[in-house]
């Protein structure tokens, strides 16, 4: 017998009397305002927001956020910066990247996440090589909780999705709060409609 | 296999005053923001109810979500392989990466892989393994297993991680500086993450409609690990499975805010088929699980999401450490689930517990955890495994409780004894619960007595 079929056939026969699945309600609530709650939540959290936009432009926006950035890439078409993705280069090849910059696909209030998958990406690995990382996001596409956010359908079919909640993060030396663990030193979110 | 004596363990625990202190101020501290966020969300103890039945019925039909996991993994595109103990589990791992010639694997915290060991298997066989997490990490160059299952490293205070890392990484020897050790590590991973030709993530969820994983982490340690190199090996124990991804939402509401109190972790990676051109394989691990199933009063603990609350909680933990319990998993959750893989062993960790349910009372998934460790000693009892002190004591308190005339003769004479008898007859090894802390003054007068007295008087 494989593993597999022994393993199962131990399974059939010790599983406990079936019990039944629940519903799962959504918990809707409409008390504040989705953007508000949002903010607060990514702040708590570590993330940071951008100004309002201004004559510069998005690219614009981005520089005076990094003044000195040397390599600025960007997944959305919606920012040029400095160096072109280049989608079938090696992962590592971002290893320099200052800045990287993305569009969300949406956001959660509850958690002061941001939604991306490889559709947005287009390399994973710029939401965490690069040292900074700048979200786009529309502010009308924010959804209330994760419940919510789980009904996106996209969740069945990306290969790769991440909520993102503020820059990488760790506590592990006496519960000092430090941003920039491994990935991102630090993460903005400029609401900017689409 | 000699026991583990958790309460000889403590002691040495206990002896380090300043370790002992923030040891006990950290955890409780985590279990204060846990509460502040569960208050936070009205429908907290609906979720919990929610996460339980799920878990239940997914334990119950576990056989059929294994394998429509199986098939969904399969049809998007990653490898399944299934290991029914610890060996099988690292030497299949070892197959993946001696045929992908890989000789460094940098690997996001698993406790699974703890449990099975696999780190000391690959090193052997000429694999560099990499911890990845920050704790895990410090943890591995100090050759020490994780004292917490989801902060490893939290019973070392700065100056331990300073003294390990000056050791193995050449930072500066004295420099405590919390932001720097981390920045000298962050350094000194980076070129693993970028040469290393496999990574390595756990999972924290498994769920079968979409035959994808969940990993849930803070440092973006396990993204990277995932998203850079050519391969990605994901090992998950069978008990991971969930059915549907509308589940997820009522875990990963309660997930984070449980063990760290935070909404959510800074990253939650939904991993379901490989990026183009590389490789992911799925390794499903057994190791015991599929028996603890079988088992009336203990399958509960297979509801465990490994958050950690029911530790931070408890003060047996807080006070002893995770390392004192000689097990991969410690604290509460540890008690219930050690000795299902060695009886003998771990024999002695139902009593490091005072049983007053604050573990029960905080899991999210509303395992009875305090009601599995009292049943756990009744096992211990029955099978012969309790020690010899305990068990001479249990007799003597079994005689003296069945016979009225004996128990008030034995309470009149305590309270004179404690009254009376010199500090070295109350305090000694005997009597270990006054050790750290004084035996109450006795009543004047027995309830008995006052009862008697009283009724007299009416």
């Amino acid at each position: 017998m494989t593993s597999r079929d022994a393993i199962l056939a131990t399974v059939r026969a010790n599983q406990p009397a079936p019990v039944p699945v629940p519903g799962i309600p959504l918990f809707e609530r409409t008390s504040r305002p989705l953007l508000e709650e949002f903010e607060e939540t990514l702040t708590r959290m570590g993330g940071k927001f951008a100004p309002a936009l201004a004559g510069g432009g998005l690219d614009g926006l981005v520089r005076s956020l990094f003044p000195d950035a040397a390599v600025i890439c960007s997944a959305t078409p919606e920012v040029r910066g400095t160096r072109a993705l280049d989608i079938g280069a090696d992962p590592a090849e971002l290893a320099d990247v200052d800045v990287g910059v993305v569009r969300a696909a949406f956001g959660v209030a509850e958690t002061g996440s941001v939604w991306l998958s490889e559709e947005e990406l287009k390399v994973n690995a710029l939401a965490y090589l690069a040292q900074h990382l700048v979200v786009l996001l529309d502010p009308t596409r924010i959804v209330g909780n994760l419940h919510q956010a789980y009904r996106d359908a996209r969740f069945k079919t990306a290969r790769y999705a991440v909520l993102v909640t503020g820059p990488s993060a760790t506590a592990d030396i006496e519960g000092v709060l430090i941003h920039g663990a491994q990935g991102v030193r630090s993460l903005t979110v400029a609401l900017v409609p689409l | 296999m000699k026991p583990i004596d958790h309460a000889e363990a403590s002691s040495h625990f206990i002896e380090a005053k300043a370790h002992l202190e923030f040891h006990d101020r950290r955890l409780w501290d985590l279990r204060v923001k846990r509460d502040r966020e569960a208050h936070g969300i009205p429908e907290w103890e609906e979720l919990r109810n929610l996460a339980s039945a799920i878990k239940e019925h997914t334990l119950s039909h576990l056989a059929d979500y294994l394998e429509e996991f199986e098939a969904q993994a399969k049809s998007n595109g990653a490898q399944v392989h299934w290991a029914r103990d610890a060996s099988e589990h690292n030497q299949i791992v070892y197959d993946i990466l001696s045929a992908h010639r890989a000789k460094t694997l940098v690997k996001s915290k698993s406790m699974l892989t703890e449990e099975c060991d696999m780190r000391p298997f690959l090193e052997t066989r000429g694999v560099k393994v990499i911890e990845t997490d920050l704790g895990e990490r410090i943890q591995q160059l100090d050759d020490e297993p994780p004292s917490h299952i989801v902060v490893p490293a939290v019973h070392k205070l700065r100056g331990d991680v300073a003294e390990v890392f000056a050791r193995t990484i050449g930072t500066e020897p004295g420099n405590n500086d919390a932001h720097y050790l981390a920045e000298a590590m962050r350094r000194n991973t980076r070129p693993y993450f970028l040469g290393a030709e496999a990574g390595m993530t756990g999972a924290n969820f498994a769920i079968a409609e979409t035959g994808s994983f969940v990993v849930c982490t803070n440092e973006g340690n396990a993204d990277l690990g995932a998203n850079v190199p050519k391969l990605h090996i994901a090992c998950i124990g069978i008990e991971k499975i969930i059915p549907k991804i509308e589940h997820l939402a009522v875990f990963i509401r309660m997930l984070s805010r449980s063990a760290l109190g935070s909404p959510i972790t800074q990253y939650t990676s939904h991993f379901r088929a490989p990026r183009p051109g590389t490789e992911l394989h799925i390794v499903l691990v057994d190791n015991g699980r599929s028996q603890r199933l079988g088992m009336k009063d203990f399958w509960h603990s297979l509801k465990c999401i490994r958050c950690g609350a029911c530790m931070n909680t408890c003060p047996v933990y807080r006070r002893s450490g995770g390392l004192s319990y000689g097990a991969t998993y410690s604290g509460p959750i540890g008690i219930i689930i050690d000795p299902a893989f060695d009886i003998r062993k771990y024999s002695n960790l139902p009593y490091a517990s005072t049983l007053n349910g604050s573990c029960t009372n905080v899991c999210p998934v509303k395992i009875n955890i305090h009601e599995q460790i009292y049943k756990w000693r009744q096992v211990m009892a029955e099978r012969n495994q309790l020690p010899l002190v305990k068990k001479e004591a249990i007799r003597i308190i079994g005689k003296v409780m069945s016979e009225p005339r004996l128990y008030r003769a034995a309470i009149s004479a305590t309270g004179l004894a404690i009254e009376h008898l010199p500090r070295f007859a109350v305090y000694n090894w005997l009597n270990p619960w006054g050790r750290q802390r004084e035996v109450p003054e006795p009543p004047k007068q027995s309830f008995r007595t006052w009862y008697i007295e009283n009724r007299r008087r009416q």
